[in-house]
C-alpha cells in the first residue's frame, strides 16, 4: 500500500512495506542518502531527521508512523532559517573531520536552536549528548552552536 | 614494531613503482594545442581553458584532512591561487600517484618534498613555455596566481594559455626543480577549510555508503559469531521465499588477512530487506578449537605468566636484576589495558562490479587500496591489474580499512553475481564483532633508582598475543622504547597468549597502550625518587643526543623531546607541586611516536560521585619545521585528545565469551559523548628545523598517562588498568 509522507517539503509517495525504517526509506525509496546509517539501535544520532519539528531517529521511525508527517533531512535543512544558520556556522567553522556524524548532528542542532534560540552551554551538551561524533567535533560543534545561535538572535533583531 | 614495518614494506614496494610518476610524465598531456581543452601538466594537475587548475588528491581521506593538505602543497608551488584550484580523489594506482596509503600517520613524511617537487616541476614547464614563446629567458620570468609576468615588458599570461604548450615541454628533474623559500608560502600554513565541507553540509553522496552505480544490488551477511570460525551447513529455503532476496550464497575462500572470511551472503533489492532476511537463515558453524578463548582466561593466563620468566627478551642491557637487588629503592607495579574496537561510524562496506570481461571494479571506503589490490587477487586468483579502485570518503578510518576482509568478502559477492555492481554493508555487530582489535595486554614494570633517585635500572615483563615468539599484528612493542635506552641495566622480555581474534592497528597502534605504561609508571617512580614527572624525564633524557632507533625507524632525538617537555611546562605554569583543592588534579604525560614528539598536562575534577572531569588539556607539539594546515591541525589534535579520553575513561572493554565477542553495538562499547569532551584543548608549537611530520596519530598517547597520573594527583590512587574508573 502507497504510504504519503512531505520531505523538505515536496509530497512524495511509497509503497513499501509499512515496518520499512523511516532512514532505509530515505536512503534506499528516495534516493536521499545524506541520512546516515550508524547503529540501527537509536544509539549513535547518525540518522537523526526533524518529523513534524522534532529531531528522531530515523533508524527507530517506521514508515507508518511517518506517514502524513513533515520529514525535514540534510537535504533540505538549509532552507529553514535556523537550517540555514547552522549549515552556515558549521562550513565557518568547518566543523567536520570524516564528515559522516556530521548529517545528524546539523539536524539535532537545528531541531535545539529552532526550540530554544539561546542555549547554554549544559543545554547544548544534553540535548547534543544524543549524536556521537567518533572523530570527536564536539568542542568545534559547540562553538558552532553558539555562533549559530548568535546569528538568529542577529537576523531576528 | 609491525605496524611500521607493514607500512614500509608496501611504502618501499609503492615507491619503487611510483617513482616514474615522480618523475613527471609530460607524455600524459592530451590536449592539441589550439583547442579549448584542458592540459594534463604530470599526474596530479589538469588546468582548464578557464585557468581553472584541477588537483588530484591521491590518499584516502578519512577525517584527517590530507584531500585538501595534499594539493596545498602542489598548489603552493606551481604558484596558482587557492581560489582556482578545484580538488578530485585519485583512483588507486601507485603506479602513477606512488603510495597511496592512510596510516602511520605517513602521508606527511612521505609526501613533503614529493608532492611539492610535481607543483615546482610544473611551474617550471609553464614558464618553460612562455619563454618560448616571448624569446626571453625564463630566469627573467616570474609567477603568481597562476600566470606568467615578464617584468621588464609588463606581459602576463595565464598558465591556462600556456598550458598545451607547457604539456609537451621536456620535463624537468623534479630532484633539481628548485622549491619555495618557506617565507614565500602563500598556501602552506594558511588555514584552509575541508575541501568536502561544504558537500558534507548539504548531505552529498560522498562516502562508500553512498555509493551507487546504476542497477546496484545489496548485500547483508551473517558471519560466525566465533572469529575463524567456518561454514559447516546452511539452509537458506526460507531465506530465498523472502520479499526482495535474489540470491544465497556461501563465502569459504580466503584467509587473507589473517582469520577466515567464512560467512553466508544474501543479496537482493534493498540492504534493509536482506538484513531482515538473515533472521530466516538456518546455519551451523564449526568452531571447534576457538571457541575455549575467553576475556576471564586471558586475565587468569596473563597473571599466571607474569609471575614465571618471560619466555623471550625483546631488549637486554647490562643486567638489571643485580642492579635492582643494589638499588636503594626499588618501585614495581603491573599495568594492564583490555581489547578495543574502532567502532568507526560509517561500518564497513564496499561496492563492486564484476564485470562480463571479468574485470572488478570497486567503490571503497579504503585506507590501504594498494595491499587490498593484492589480498583480493590471492583470494580470488585474478590479476591485481584487473582491478579498478574507485576511493570513496571514508566515515572514520582509525587503522580498521586498512584491512582488506570487507573487500574481499564483497568481491566474492560481486563475483556470484556478475554484471550487477553490489554492495555488501555490515550491521553495527557486523561492525563490532569483526573488527582487528588493538590487543590487549599486561605489563609487570620494576624500577631501580640509586640513593640519589636516579633512575637506574629498569624491567618490564610484557605480556601479549602470539605464537611462535612472535607477536600478532600490532600486538608488539618496541625494543627502543624509552627510557630503556637510556639506563646501563634494562631488561625488556615477552610472553604470549594465543587468541582466535584478529588484531590490528589502531589509531597510534602500541604507542595508545604503551605510552599508559609506561608513562604512568615513571610518574611513580618521580614519586619515588621525590620529584615530578617532567623533571625525572629531562634527568633520564640527559643531554641532547639521537637514541638508536627501531629498524628503518627515524632516532628518538632527546633534545626534541625536551623542547616540548619545557613548553607544555611553561604553557600550562606547570610547579610540580601536588594539588591542594580536593578533587582537582593535575597530570603530565610524554610520548614520542609516529615521528612526532607531544607533551601533554590534564587538568581534572573528581566530582562527589566519583565522575572524572577533563577540564582541559594542554598540548605541546613538536612536529618538525611547518604546520602544512593549521586549522586541519587543531581538528586533529583536539580529536586525537579526546580519542585518548575515551580510551582512557569511556570505552568499555572488548570482551569474549566462548570465542565470540560479546558486544554488540554502543551500548556496550560506548564512544565518548559531547557532555564528556573536555572543556577547551590548548595547544602550542614548538617549531624546529626538521621535516614535517604527521599528526593523526601522535597526539594521543601523552593523554591517555596524563590522566592517570592527575587522578593520583587528585585522589592518591593509581589507576593501572584502562578504563580507568574511581566508582
Amino acid at each position: 500500500m502507497a504510504i504519503s509522507l512531505t520531505v523538505n517539503r515536496k509530497p512524495r509517495t511509497v509503497d513499501v512495506e509499512p515496518d520499512k525504517p523511516l532512514l532505509w526509506v530515505l536512503r534506499e525509496d528516495l534516493g536521499m542518502p545524506g541520512t546516515k546509517f550508524g547503529c540501527g539501535a537509536g544509539l549513535c544520532g547518525a540518522c537523526t531527521v526533524i518529523l513534524n519539528g522534532e529531531a528522531v531517529r530515523s533508524c527507530q521511525t517506521s514508515l507508518a508512523d511517518a506517514a502524513g508527517k513533515d520529514i525535514v533531512t540534510i537535504e533540505g535543512v538549509a532552507a529553514s532559517p535556523v537550517g540555514a544558520k547552522v549549515v552556515e556556522a558549521w562550513t565557518a567553522l568547518d566543523v567536520p573531520q570524516c564528515g559522516y556524524c556530521q548529517a545528524g548532528q546539523i539536524m539535532s542542532a537545528t531541531a535545539l536552536l529552532t526550540a530554544t534560540p539561546k542555549p547554554t552551554p549544559g543545554e547544548t551538551t544534553a540535548f547534543m549528548a544524543g549524536n556521537v561524533c567518533r572523530c570527536a567535533t564536539y568542542l568545534r560543534i559547540q562553538k558552532a552552536i553558539a555562533e549559530a545561535s548568535k546569528a538568529i538572535a542577529g537576523a531576528s533583531a | 614494531m609491525s605496524t611500521i614495518s607493514i607500512n614500509r614494506r608496501s611504502f618501499i614496494a609503492a615507491s619503487l613503482a611510483g617513482g616514474a610518476a615522480l618523475t613527471f610524465e609530460a607524455k600524459l598531456a592530451f590536449a592539441a594545442p589550439g583547442k579549448a581543452e584542458p592540459s594534463m601538466l604530470g599526474a596530479f594537475i589538469t588546468i582548464a581553458p578557464d585557468n581553472t587548475v584541477t588537483i588530484l588528491a591521491k590518499n584516502p581521506e578519512i577525517g584527517q584532512g590530507v584531500k585538501t593538505m595534499l594539493p596545498m602543497l602542489i598548489a603552493e608551488e606551481l604558484d596558482v591561487a587557492w581560489s582556482q584550484v578545484k580538488i578530485e580523489q585519485a583512483d588507486d594506482n601507485a603506479d602513477k600517484y606512488g603510495p597511496q596509503f592512510a596510516g602511520g600517520s605517513m602521508t606527511t613524511p612521505l609526501n613533503w618534498l614529493p608532492a611539492r617537487q610535481a607543483g615546482a616541476g610544473a611551474r617550471a614547464m609553464l614558464v618553460a613555455a612562455a619563454a618560448q614563446q616571448w624569446g626571453v629567458p625564463a630566469a627573467s620570468l616570474t609567477t603568481g596566481a597562476g600566470t606568467v609576468k615578464h617584468a621588464a615588458s609588463g606581459r602576463t599570461i595565464t598558465y591556462a594559455a600556456l598550458a598545451p604548450v607547457a604539456a609537451k615541454m621536456p620535463a624537468p628533474d623534479l630532484e633539481k626543480v628548485a622549491l619555495k623559500s618557506p617565507k614565500d608560502f602563500g598556501i602552506v600554513g594558511k588555514p584552509m577549510k575541508g575541501v568536502d565541507t561544504a558537500a558534507i553540509v548539504k548531505g552529498e553522496p560522498l562516502f562508500g555508503i553512498d555509493a551507487h552505480p546504476a542497477g546496484m544490488l545489496y548485500a547483508a551477511m551473517v558471519k560466525c559469531p566465533v572469529i575463524s570460525g567456518t561454514l559447516k551447513r546452511f539452509d537458506d529455503t526460507a531465506v530465498r521465499k523472502e520479499k526482495g532476496v535474489l540470491a544465497v550464497m556461501p563465502i569459504t575462500d580466503g584467509e587473507i588477512p589473517a582469520g577466515k572470511h567464512n560467512a553466508v551472503a544474501i543479496v537482493g533489492d534493498s540492504w534493509w530487506r536482506v538484513h531482515k532476511a538473515r533472521e530466516k537463515l538456518v546455519v551451523e558453524w564449526d568452531t571447534a578449537g576457538f571457541d575455549g578463548y575467553s576475556t576471564e582466561g586471558y586475565t587468569q593466563q596473563a597473571h599466571a605468566l607474569l609471575g614465571a620468566a618471560p619466555s623471550g627478551d625483546l631488549f637486554k642491557a647490562g643486567n638489571a636484576d643485580a642492579a635492582l637487588a643494589k638499588a636503594a629503592k626499588v618501585v614495581t607495579a603491573d599495568y594492564e589495558y583490555p581489547f578495543l574496537a574502532h567502532a568507526t561510524l560509517e561500518p564497513q562496506n564496499c561496492t563492486a562490479l564484476w564485470h562480463d570481461d571479468g574485470k572488478l571494479e570497486f567503490w571503497a571506503p579504503t585506507q590501504d587500496p594498494g595491499t587490498a589490490r593484492g589480498d583480493i587477487a590471492k583470494v580470488l586468483g585474478i590479476e591485481p591489474a584487473s582491478m579498478t579502485i574507485h576511493m570513496t570518503r571514508i566515515g572514520g578510518g582509525f587503522g580498521r580499512r586498512l584491512m582488506s576482509d570487507f573487500m574481499i568478502l564483497t568481491a566474492c559477492v560481486a563475483k556470484a553475481v556478475p554484471g550487477r555492481p553490489v554492495k555488501l554493508l555490515f550491521d553495527r555487530t557486523d561492525d563490532m564483532r569483526n573488527d582487528y582489535y588493538r590487543p590487549a595486554g599486561w605489563h609487570r614494570m620494576t624500577a631501580g633508582l640509586d640513593a640519589q633517585g636516579a633512575l637506574v635500572a629498569l624491567k618490564d615483563h610484557f605480556v601479549t598475543f602470539g605464537e611462535g615468539g612472535k607477536a600478532m599484528r600490532a600486538a608488539g612493542m618496541n625494543a627502543t622504547e624509552f627510557p630503556g635506552p637510556t639506563l646501563p641495566d634494562v631488561h625488556y622480555g615477552v610472553s604470549y597468549l594465543k587468541t582466535n581474534l584478529t588484531t590490528g592497528w589502531l589509531r597510534a597502534p602500541t604507542s595508545n597502550a604503551v605510552a599508559f605504561v609506561f608513562q604512568g609508571f615513571l610518574d611513580e617512580v618521580a614519586e619515588a625518587a621525590g620529584t615530578d614527572l617532567p623533571e625525572l624525564m629531562r634527568r633520564t633524557l640527559g643531554t641532547d643526543r639521537k637514541l638508536p632507533p627501531e629498524p628503518d625507524e627515524p632516532p628518538f632525538d632527546t633534545g626534541r623531546a625536551r623542547g616540548v617537555i619545557d613548553a607544555v611546562c611553561k604553557f600550562a605554569g606547570w610547579t610540580g607541586k601536588r594539588s591542594t583543592t580536593t578533587g582537582k588534579g593535575r597530570g603530565f604525560g610524554f610520548y614520542f611516536s609516529h615521528r612526532g614528539y607531544f607533551a601533554e598536562v590534564v587538568d581534572l575534577t573528581i566530582s562527589d560521585d566519583s565522575t572524572i572531569t577533563i577540564d582541559k588539556v594542554w598540548v605541546a607539539g613538536d612536529i618538525g619545521s611547518q604546520v602544512i594546515n593549521p586549522l586541519n591541525a587543531e581538528h586533529q589534535m583536539q580529536g586525537a585528545v579526546i580519542d585518548g579520553i575515551a580510551q582512557a575513561l569511556v570505552w568499555q572493554p572488548i570482551e569474549q565469551k566462548a570465542g565470540a565477542v560479546t558486544a554488540e553495538n554502543f551500548g556496550e562499547f560506548p564512544l565518548i559523548r559531547i557532555n564528556q569532551a573536555p572543556g577547551d584543548v590548548a595547544i602550542t608549537w614548538v617549531v624546529t628545523d626538521n621535516p614535517p611530520t604527521g599528526l593523526g596519530e601522535p597526539t594521543l598517547p601523552p593523554v591517555i598517562p596524563a590522566i592517570a597520573n592527575a587522578i593520583r594527583d587528585a585522589t592518591g590512587k593509581r589507576l593501572r588498568s584502562l578504563p580507568m574508573s574511581l566508582a
